[in-house]
């Protein structure tokens, strides 16, 4: 009994020694050499796994980080300049600055504004109800409101709102990943650069409809009347296909562009109201939805 | 002995409400808003502009490459505007919008009854006259029929078969063509064997519409080359590799076209538009369309100009049922619901429904309960839940390699969910990206 026991922990540990002695072989002889700086850039990540900056996932930006030895072309929306700044510093080069970005839905056609015209009763998913025809209502440009972007949110940043029909952006929360712009079919989603304040200009339609057209389907839908592109002193608008844009990198927030619209397609926000002086002229933005509450 | 194909097939309630109807002329509208966007392939090039005159068969818009056909003016008058409308794709698309002032038709059009049977045109001359008269697959699907008749180089066409199956509910446009121009669809049949260089065809027809056998069997007593066909009743019959299965046997190969086993399928109504277009010099600038629906006062088939709006349709079958939920282009099975009444009739459209308010809601969506309903339904053996999933969760190689692309989109699987999943909407998302892909990739290579 005693010497069946004895032979069992002799056998055992004999196996387990010499085990050991190849496993610490082959481990020596095989050994991966990693950057220690990949696990450091990780640890500077925010962990967040959205792929915001182009990469699967956190693990492999920085990876790419430390392949490419320059971080020009490398930026993680989520953490932004600090964590950039971070990552320069364990790999001692320079970061590039880039200023916030925040996404802002181009497309006000609220229940109100935008009428339906009938009724969808398909599959609840944007991409294939954009799939099989142009939208519930006279507009094919605009939100269809089946929330595909809320969906692919992972930071909480976008609800939908009942009573409009159209997702809202949290900006405090927003991140600028970038997944809603990938996962609207209607492209309405645009990266802008954030303003101090959070105040924000920008043409809220993407319908290229002929005027009479685009404001028959909506009462807010940019006609393109091309006043905004004469009124603005900084030429930071364009028209194309009957829409107007505005550049957000030359943008300087006068709200010159607000003030002329007839439609109320370009919409100001987080804006101070406006002196009793010009009120007369923002009158038409007011009559448009009411942005404070986004605020 | 009836035939039918041996995969799948589901067995929706036939509601051929206007089947005893005569087809009648709906008289012609105000004005006609003409697509040039009405067949598969790329859109016609507009040659007419504002103000200019035109009659009954003008060309107003040019073939635009080989899979692409002319488009003909259906009425005489003074073109409006070209402007964009929407049709039943529920897109707008470029029409060319006409006042109607008269009826005047172009030189040389015979539009008289009178039946020619003999014609000295070679095979030739007869796809070239199919091809300016701008004739497309009038079953639906609107392919280029001149394309259909010239087949790619190695492959030879063995056997013509004429589409009188006329699968889907409510429809009966082809069944009242083949018992009022069965003759026309037999000479136009002859031209198309002609074209073909074929010496046998099949007209099919489903069991359902006895009479339609019985004429079409007595005209083709004295023709030994052409011969009728029975068969089951069952859902999607008509359907092109459905009907070459039942008839030939033979089932064309993931991917390939009917050509590859040697036959050309063509509808009735497209048999009929041949025989008018060679031996009458007609463009293709009328169709029948049938006016359904449970609540239609008279529901009727009526021969319609290309290019008028439904309203006039429904005006037609006595107006608009107050219960009406949903209309719809085409039949129920594979029809479109259009979302205005002011959508044109184009050459495919065969049929127009109004659905009741209680019938045309569809029930809440459930989770999959994996009971396989949609997989034994399924004509062309595919994996609609599996499908599905793939388009909803992005996947499209997958997809494609699941042959996504082999979806003829009946809508059978749709039909037979118990949880009233909507297979046929994402199937039909991923069939349009994976066919964008696979665009992509050929023109890369």
């Amino acid at each position: 009994m005693s010497i069946t026991l004895i032979y069992t922990v002799v056998v055992l540990s004999a196996i387990g020694i010499v085990a050991a002695i190849i496993l610490y072989y082959v481990s020596q002889k095989f050994m991966v050499h990693e950057d220690p700086r990949i696990d450091q850039i990780e640890e500077a990540l925010p962990s967040a796994n959205c792929g915001g900056c182009g990469y699967a996932g956190c693990r492999a930006f920085a990876e790419a980080c430390v392949a490419e030895n320059e971080l020009s072309n490398l930026f993680c929306p989520v953490g932004g300049n600090d964590c950039m700044n971070d990552i320069a510093g364990i790999l001692g080069l320079e970061a590039v600055q880039k200023a916030p970005k925040v996404a802002v839905l181009r497309c006000n056609g609220t229940c109100d504004l935008r009428p339906k015209t009938n009724a969808f009763d398909g599959a609840k998913s944007c991409t294939a109800a954009s799939a099989l025809y142009s939208g519930e209502t006279g507009c094919a440009f605009g939100c269809l409101g089946y929330g595909d972007c809320v969906d692919v949110c992972d930071f909480d940043a976008l609800h939908m709102n009942p009573e409009t029909g159209l997702p809202e952006v949290d900006d405090e929360k927003c991140v600028a990943c970038g997944a809603c712009v990938d996962a609207c079919p209607k492209d309405l989603f645009e990266l802008r650069k954030k303003m101090p304040k959070d105040r924000k200009i920008y043409v809220a339609c993407r319908n290229e409809d002929k005027g009479a057209a685009a404001k028959k389907s909506c009462e807010v839908a940019c006609i393109g009347c091309s006043k905004c592109v004469k009124e603005c002193p900084f030429d930071a608008i364009t028209m194309e296909n009957n829409l107007a844009f505005i550049d957000s990198d030359k943008c300087k927030l006068c709200r010159k562009c607000v003030a002329v619209c007839p439609t109320g397609a370009i919409i100001e926000e987080n804006f101070p109201p406006r002196k009793i002086k010009t009120e007369k002229v923002a009158e038409p933005t007011s009559a448009g939805p009411d942005t404070t509450d986004k605020a | 002995m009836l035939k039918t194909f041996k995969m799948g097939g589901v067995h929706p309630v036939e509601n051929k409400l206007s089947a005893g109807k005569a087809i009648e002329k709906l008289p012609l509208p105000k004005t006609v808003s003409i697509p040039v966007a009405q067949h598969i392939g790329a859109p016609a090039t507009v040659v007419v502009k504002r103000g200019d005159e035109v009659k009954v068969g003008t060309i107003i818009a040019q073939s635009s490459g080989f899979v692409s056909t002319n488009i003909h003016s259906s009425v005489s008058g003074k073109v409006k505007k070209i402007d964009d409308v929407m049709d039943s794709s529920g897109y707008k698309k470029k029409a060319v919008i006409i006042d109607v002032a008269g009826d005047e038709w172009e030189q040389g059009i015979d539009t008289s009854n009178n039946l020619i049977k003999e014609t000295h045109l070679d095979a030739k001359e007869i796809n070239a006259k199919i091809l300016a008269a701008g004739i497309v697959g009038l079953g639906g699907a609107t392919f280029p029929t001149h394309v259909k008749l010239s087949p790619p180089p190695g492959m030879t066409a063995e056997v013509l078969l004429i589409n009188g199956v006329e699968c889907e509910p409510y429809l009966t446009s082809d069944h009242r063509l083949m018992l009022e121009k069965g003759a026309e669809i037999i000479v136009g049949t002859k031209l198309l064997m002609k074209s073909l260089g074929v010496n046998k065809a099949v007209i099919g027809i489903e069991n359902n519409k006895p009479d339609a056998i019985t004429r079409m069997k007595d005209l083709t007593a004295n023709e030994p080359e052409i011969s009728v066909q029975p068969l089951k009743v069952k859902y999607p019959q008509g359907g092109e590799k459905q009907l070459i299965k039942a008839v030939t046997g033979k089932e064309v190969p993931s991917g390939a076209l009917p050509i590859a086993v040697g036959a050309v399928v063509n509808n009735v109504g497209t048999a009929f538009a041949v025989y008018e277009a060679v031996m009458k010099n007609k463009p293709l600038v009328e169709r029948v369309v049938t006016v359904t629906g449970k609540s239609v006062k008279e529901p009727s088939n009526l021969m319609v100009r290309v290019g008028t709006p439904v309203t006039e349709l429904v005006e037609a079958a006595g107006g608009m049922p107050e219960d009406t939920g949903k209309v719809i282009s085409g039949g129920p099975m594979m029809g479109r619901a259009v979302t205005t009444l002011e959508v044109p009739v184009t050459k495919g459209t065969s049929g127009i429904l109004l659905i009741r308010d209680k019938e045309s809601k569809r029930n809440e969506m459930e989770p999959c309960i994996r009971c396989g309903k949609c997989v034994s339904v399924c004509p062309m053996g595919l994996e609609p839940f599996l499908l599905m999933t793939m388009s909803e969760k992005k996947l499209w190689e997958r997809s494609e390699d699941r042959h996504v692309m082999d979806c003829i989109e009946c809508g059978s699987c749709s039909f037979t969910c118990p949880s009233n999943r909507p297979l046929l909407d994402y199937i039909r998302l991923g069939k349009g990206t994976v066919g964008k892909l696979i665009r992509a990739r050929k023109s890369q290579n």
